[in-house]
């Protein structure tokens, strides 16, 4: 392919420009003077002064991190255990309706996981008198539900990737099945885990619709609270947050990035000293 | 070797994946001590066979028994048998000595004793110095023995193979024949081997199971297998044949005379018992047992032919020779004498003799 | 605690494994599932939770049902719905196609550093990739004066304007849902794509082919799982999204999502509510059936390809 495929790389010139001329403009108008959110009036930095010193964005972010941390951590158990269930026990009681279940919150459009919750959680509270009041509890409940399968997924794939044969070895050399899980599985596809983990993490830390449904009185979390401000209109301030959320990925993404490729390069070198010393 | 104690006892042991039949009615018995070989084409069920002594597939019928106990209810965890797979299955998050440890924590070993197993398997093996690498820091012979000290180092009954040697180059494969067979003798371990390379088979083995399609053809020592096939099967698989279909004569004590039309004549073969007169049989030759001359010989089984085509490689020569009923023949001679101008017994287009004993000529009646 | 033990031993721990995640799916899933089911044939009540059967009200009132076809509100929501979906994800296909595409033809370290790209945006709030194009499509953004003047300058005098009326369109919510959803489109056909052995192109040029013709015969076939896969992950979601019609949709043509929300809190009847929402889902049903299809085609093509 010696021929230069002008009409895909000019696709893609327009296509980047799409993904990231708004984003560029609204770091741009993050540093805008004037209070009309659109219109240029000199760079100033006040609207992050404002950012900083608004108590209620401090206390939606916290209240995300701590529901996006333990919802993250169990949803990456529970999808474990049922990548694993599906990856591993071919046979069992009610499998096509366990597989149904971790399939259909994938398609399920949000707004019906949200009502449905809502719903359940309304009808519970009638019933046994629990939960009392809807906030951390039941938004942390909703997005482990939801993103316990998106882990699924991922464990599910990888475990049908591995190579089976390191566990059976593990069970030939005397160990349990569930000895072969801790030692064996488990590490290998610790990767999965926290690629899995991860996902969850950031599913949850974005999710407006369901935490619209499932939240209660005082627990704002910070898509929610830009949800409120947005459906206002544009306001500088939201433009000083976005900035910093997209600094703050970036940086993460190109550490991470360095870091694996880092990673990648010293196995490399490993694998040709290994080769080297035994001739 | 001659007459091992049964150790491994197979008995019937058929299975079948849905209506595949990949193993069929299998029986064998492997002595104690014993390097035994399971010799076929590729799918022809040898791992599959391996897999039910490990305890991983259990047989659809038919028993097995290792060291006297039926292995029916026996978990593959609590079998006296290890297993060398076939991807060598080393577990990547674990150092050498790590993986060679594993086996070892299900025994009630003190730390001491445990180390000191360890470093006696990694100088079995000769990895003393990787003991703290990982398996992407070794090369693939390398990684070959941490799989076999990891299988040896809880000291099992048996050791099953599958295709130990398959992954390594050709230099190395030999190299580590001869290592695995010391390694035997030294331990004493029953070894299982599976292999599609049947001179493999024959420098490791001290006896050969032939297996085709599921079935074992014939089990019996290297040399019993080559010398005397007892199927067109085993005769081709092992070593080079040619193979011409014959009429019983006339059986006069342990000879029997054969008329074989590809080569016009009637020649003398050493009976089989069971043989009739009449009886449509097989007729195999190997190319070394055929003597080639440009002069009559003095030999009971004589035919004439012309050299089509031959193979020059040193110390020896390999001619394929036109019988007179149209068919080749393949000849392996031995160049004893040095080669010139007319040193080669015989050159293109030459009109030649073959001779073979009637001991050399293979009778089979399938 | 000894049998306990035993009892993990033998068979627990895979029952705990197994049972676990099930029971919650089965808690947090299933049944709030199943309850929005039986709503939908519920009776409104002005109770608390308002609903109910039986009594003075039929047992199964399928009422809701009805007015799903005879209400012009809900005809109307579910046709802007799909119409919206359908034609943001043509125009995803027709821009990630070729990104995808091009993905694969550049050199591998522009690879990894454009792929990152595409990602990128994914991992950045969703809600503020929304307010981003807010920004722009506002009447005195700079955006909207260029594309103002581009305008002006191309129509005759009678037909310039003063800002063009972006907000608040279906043109806005089409645009923003190409804008979030494209990723979806463009990392699965990439995956699909990538797979594709080159020297298939090159044998088909080789063969005589031009490099359009080799796109038609060679590539586009062997990307048929690529871009149903991404043309689900895309339409599924934008028929029931719900946040892009709210920040920037036109409020007198509401999408489903839409609906539903206003139904349950706004009107308060959850059972037309939960009717909408299960009419949602059975046309959902068959693009998920294609979709799960061809996914589990390309896994099981991709297996072969293994040794
Ligand atoms: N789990 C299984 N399900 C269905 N068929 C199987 C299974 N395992 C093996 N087979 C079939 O059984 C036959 C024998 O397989 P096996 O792996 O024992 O062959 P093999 O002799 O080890 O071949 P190779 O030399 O290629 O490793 C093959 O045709 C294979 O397709
Ligand atoms: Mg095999």
């Amino acid at each position: 392919m010696t021929r230069r495929p002008v009409f895909l790389i000019t696709v893609m010139c327009f296509g980047f420009a799409f993904f990231y001329i708004p984003i560029l403009s609204m770091i741009v108008y993050s540093f805008n003077e004037s209070r009309l959110a659109t219109v240029w009036g000199g760079f100033s930095t006040k609207w992050y002064v404002s950012l900083f010193s608004n108590r209620q964005v401090g206390a939606a972010l916290w209240l995300s991190l701590k529901i996006a941390l333990v919802s993250a951590s169990i949803a990456t158990i529970l999808g474990a255990m049922a990548g694993i269930t599906l990856a591993r026990f071919r046979k069992f009681r009610g499998r096509t309706l366990f597989s149904g279940m971790v399939t259909a919150p994938l398609i399920m459009p949000e707004v019906i996981t949200g009502i449905s919750l809502l719903i359940f959680f309304t009808l519970l509270a009638n019933w046994i008198g629990w939960p009392g009041q809807r906030g951390f509890t039941t938004i942390t409940l909703a997005h482990i539900t939801f993103s316990m399968v998106f882990v699924t997924t991922v464990v599910h794939s990888r475990m049908t990737q591995m190579d089976r044969s390191i566990e059976e070895a593990a069970m030939d050399l005397g160990s349990r099945p569930w000895q072969v899980l801790r030692d064996v599985t488990l590490p290998v596809i610790s990767p999965a885990l926290l690629s899995g983990w991860l996902l969850a993490f950031t599913i949850s830390l974005d999710d407006v619709v369901i935490s619209s449904f499932v939240t209660g009185p005082g627990a704002t979390t910070l898509p929610l609270l830009i949800w409120s401000k947005v459906k206002l209109g544009v306001t500088p301030d939201i433009n000083a947050l976005a900035t910093l959320i997209v600094a703050l990925v970036g940086i993460c993404v190109i550490l991470a990035g360095w870091l694996m490729s880092r990673a990648e390069r010293r196995r490399l070198a490993e694998q040709r000293l290994a080769y080297r010393t035994n001739g | 070797m001659s007459d091992p104690a049964p150790f491994i006892r197979i008995e019937g042991v058929s299975k079948r994946f849905g209506h595949f039949e990949a193993v069929r009615d299998v029986n064998l018995t492997i002595g104690k001590g014993e390097i035994f070989a399971l010799l076929g084409g590729s799918g022809c069920g040898k791992t599959t066979l391996l897999r039910m002594l490990a305890g991983f597939e259990t047989p659809t019928s038919g028993r097995i028994y290792i060291d006297g106990q039926d292995m029916a209810d026996t978990a593959p965890w609590d079998r006296p048998v290890h297993m060398m797979f076939q991807s060598y299955a080393i577990f990547p998050h674990m150092s050498v000595e790590k993986n060679i440890a594993y086996g070892l924590k299900h025994e009630k070993l003190t730390a001491a004793q445990r180390a000191a197993r360890v470093g006696e398997m990694l100088a079995l093996v000769q990895l003393t110095p990787f003991a703290k690498r990982k398996p992407h820091q070794i090369s693939g012979g390398q990684r070959q023995r941490v799989a076999l000290a990891r299988a040896l180092a809880r000291q099992p009954k048996v050791l099953l193979l599958d295709e130990p040697l398959a992954a390594l180059d050709k230099k190395l494969r030999e190299h580590t024949q001869f290592e695995l067979m010391s390694i035997q003798q030294r331990t004493g371990v029953t070894f299982v081997v599976v292999t599609h390379d049947q001179e493999e088979a024959m420098t490791l083995a001290d006896r050969i199971a032939v297996m085709d399609k599921g079935e074992v053809k014939q089990v019996g020592p290297a040399n019993e297998i080559y010398e005397y096939p007892n199927s067109r099967f085993v005769a081709g698989f092992i070593g080079a044949i040619s193979t011409y279909p014959g009429r019983v004569i006339r059986l006069t004590g342990d000879i029997a005379e054969i008329d074989i039309p590809a080569m016009e004549g009637t020649f003398a073969a050493r009976s089989l018992p069971g043989l009739t007169e009449g009886q449509q049989v097989t007729v195999a030759l190997r190319p070394e047992k055929i003597a080639i001359s440009k002069t009559c010989p003095d030999a009971v089984n004589v035919v004439e032919g012309q050299v089509k085509d031959l193979a020059y490689f040193g110390k020896d020569s390999l001619y394929r020779v036109t019988l007179p009923g149209g068919e080749l023949i393949s000849v392996h001679a031995v160049n004893a004498r040095r080669a010139s101008e007319s040193g080669r017994p015989a050159d293109w287009d030459d009109r030649v003799w073959l001779s073979f004993e009637p001991a050399s000529a293979i009778i089979l009646t399938d | 605690m000894k049998a306990l033990a035993s009892w993990f031993h033998r068979r627990g721990w895979r029952e705990l494994i197994i049972g676990i995640p099930y029971l919650w799916l089965t808690l947090f899933f299933l049944i709030p599932f199943l309850i929005v089911v039986a709503m939908s044939v519920a009776t409104r009540t002005p109770t608390a939770p308002p609903f109910g059967y039986g009594g003075e009200n039929p047992i199964l009132n399928f009422e809701g049902y009805g007015r799903l076809f005879t209400e012009t509100l809900y005809i109307r929501a579910f046709v802007t719905s799909l119409m919206n979906a359908a034609i943001a994800t043509l125009f995803c296909l027709a821009l990630g196609y070729p990104m995808a595409l091009g993905l694969t033809r550049v050199s591998k370290s522009w690879r990894n550093i454009l792929l990152m790209l595409v990602i990128l945006p994914f991992w950045t709030s969703f809600l503020l990739r929304v307010y981003a194009w807010m920004g722009l499509m506002g009447r005195n953004s700079w955006f909207n004066s260029m594309l103002t003047d581009a305008w002006n300058f191309v129509v005759p005098q009678a037909y310039t304007l003063n800002s063009i009326p972006m907000m608040n369109t279906n043109f806005a919510v089409i645009l923003v849902m190409v804008y979030t959803y494209l990723p979806f489109m463009i990392l699965p056909l990439y995956a699909n794509l990538e797979r594709l052995d080159p020297v298939l192109d090159e044998a088909a040029m080789d063969l005589g082919s031009r490099p359009f013709q080799v796109f038609r015969d060679v590539t586009l076939p062997q990307s048929i799982p690529g871009i149903i896969a991404g043309g689900m992950l895309v339409f599924i979601p934008a028929a029931g999204e719900l946040v892009i019609p709210s920040l920037v949709g036109n409020p007198s043509s509401p999408m489903i999502g839409r609906i539903i929300s206003d139904e349950f809190a706004q009107v308060r009847d959850w059972p037309m509510a939960s009717t909408v929402a299960v009419a949602l889902l059975i046309l959902m049903v068959g693009p998920t059936m294609l979709y799960a299809r061809y996914q589990q085609k390309a896994e099981s093509a991709g297996a072969e390809d293994k040794p």
